[in-house]
């Protein structure tokens, strides 16, 4: 393995460990010192990697806008209809929320509810831009198609993520009665009859 | 042509409203540029010659200049089918000239019968018959209307025996090798995404509302200014695509758009590349671009 490559996953295992310890401890509990413990490496060398704890947490939220703006890439690659690729991505969001809690945790309960840590440096959608770039194309393809009617991008947006954000948020508050995937088809549907041409 | 001789300029319109024609009057070296040449007919300028014997199709033509769109049949001028006097000059011309979208493309002129009328070797952006015939002589000059310096430099250029380099369509690419977004005034406005206010204000962008189709469209017209002085997107309206072959579009100062996106994007840019610096560069607020660049006292 080559020096490069090496740091690289370094990189990503504390950008990985970090999410965690984030995610379920809070961003101000949770201390450089504790990741590089989890980590079993020396704060010093941590501080290789990231020169602060704010850097840290930005490259979390573009690292986690990255892996979802990419697994939504695919589906807008795919030639199914708009009703079909909303049931993808409301698969993938819920999928994630189960399976890897952390990535939208952190989006809903670091990166939403501490802006300070943000104003520099992630202005408006640059840390997200990946996954933003990916809806915007889902939504114009949608359009461009007849599938879906044409109207503000930020009416259409809210609806779509601000649902799926909610029953996240929900989730992880304990007080769905059940499964998040049991919700996927009939929250895909009402998505799609909401946006639809 | 003897090599002494000037090379004679035959003007030859078919369809039109006379805007290529006027808009070249306006050159302000108009009469230097036609001295290269033995102005043999023009429409409104005066030569020694009739439109009897123009239309004879008996003239000497070493450049032709072909002016509006043309009907495959049915236009006449003193009872002869305008199209047959064209392809006679056509014929014998070194250089063919097409000036203006009409003539080149098929124009305004074509919505009235878009199966019946075309430009000369084009239309729209499709090959005509005729072009293969015509091709290695053939010169574009989309624009509506052509500005007047474009149809000089390119008289000027035959006139010294020069080569113009060419892009696919013929289009000198000097001239169409660029957009209109080029050299517009407002580009700082379009790299951060701010839009006008309005038409006529000195700030904004008009790509993101009003139409402007200067970042998709090619041509010098931000490079080479109208009147010396200003061009369509410096005085504040949009640009309206004039000289491309689909010219005209329609609902031209609105910018299409899909959830907010715009449906055409900028020459050669794919559109995830513009979604990713758009979002970029929308997510910073530039005090002075929210400002207007003069305070008038009230």
């Amino acid at each position: 393995m080559t020096m490069g490559n090496r740091k690289r996953l370094k990189r990503e295992s504390i950008i990985q460990t970090a999410l965690q310890l984030f995610s379920v401890n809070g961003f101000h509990k949770t201390t450089i010192p504790d990741i590089a413990q989890k980590l079993g490496m020396s704060v010093g060398n941590l501080y290789n990697y990231f020169s602060s704890k704010d850097i840290l947490a930005q490259e979390i939220i573009k690292y986690t806008s990255e892996v979802l703006g990419e697994k939504i890439r695919e589906v807008n690659m795919l030639d199914v209809s708009a009703e079909e690729k909303i049931h993808k991505i409301v698969e993938i969001y819920f999928t994630m929320a189960k399976e890897k809690p952390e990535m939208i945790e952190y989006f809903l309960r670091v990166y939403l509810s501490n802006r300070e840590v943000f104003s520099s440096g992630c202005e408006g959608m640059i840390c997200v831009s990946e996954f933003i770039t990916e809806i915007m194309i889902f939504f114009d393809d949608a359009v461009a198609s007849g599938e879906l009617r044409n109207q503000d991008f930020f009416s259409a947006f809210g609806l779509f993520m601000g649902y799926l954000g909610g029953m996240v948020f929900l989730k992880g508050e304990g007080v769905l009665p059940k499964e998040i995937e049991t919700y996927i088809d009939d929250i895909s549907r009402n998505i799609y009859n909401a946006l639809k041409a | 042509m003897s090599a002494k001789a000037k090379p004679a300029l035959l003007w030859l319109q078919s369809i039109t409203c006379n805007g290529n024609s006027h808009s070249f009057l306006n050159h302000p070296d108009l009469f230097s540029i036609l001295s290269h040449f033995e102005l043999v007919y023009h429409p409104i300028l005066e030569t020694g010659q009739t439109i009897e014997k123009m239309l004879a199709g008996t003239l000497p033509c070493d450049v032709l200049v072909l002016e509006g769109s043309f009907r495959q049949k049915g236009l006449r001028k003193n009872g002869v089918e305008v199209l047959e006097v064209a392809l006679q000059y056509a014929h014998k011309a070194e250089h063919i000239i097409t000036a203006g979208t009409c003539a080149t493309f098929g124009g305004i002129f074509k919505q009235k019968a878009p199966d019946a009328i075309s430009g000369f070797c084009f239309d729209e952006a499709e090959q005509t018959p005729r072009y293969r015939q015509y091709a290695d002589k053939l010169i574009s000059l989309p624009g509506c209307p052509i500005h007047p310096k474009w149809l000089g430099y390119v008289l000027m250029m035959i006139a010294d025996g020069r080569q113009i380099p060419l892009d696919e369509m013929h289009r000198p690419q000097e001239l169409y090798g660029i957009t209109v977004h080029t050299g517009c005034s407002r580009n700082e406005y379009f790299e951060w995404k701010v839009d006008t206010k309005g038409f006529g204000l000195k700030e904004g962008c008009l790509f993101y509302e009003q139409g402007c189709q200067g970042p998709y469209t090619r041509g010098s017209c931000n490079r080479i200014l109208w009147n010396d002085i200003s061009s369509k997107t410096i005085a504040g309206t949009p640009c309206l695509g004039c000289t491309e072959p689909d010219f005209p579009r329609t609902t031209l100062f609105e910018t299409k758009t899909r959830m907010g996106i715009p449906e055409t994007m900028p020459l050669g840019v794919p559109r995830r590349a513009y979604l990713t610096a758009t979002g970029i560069a929308k997510s910073f607020k530039i005090k002075r671009f929210e400002e207007r660049i003069i305070t008038y006292d009230r």
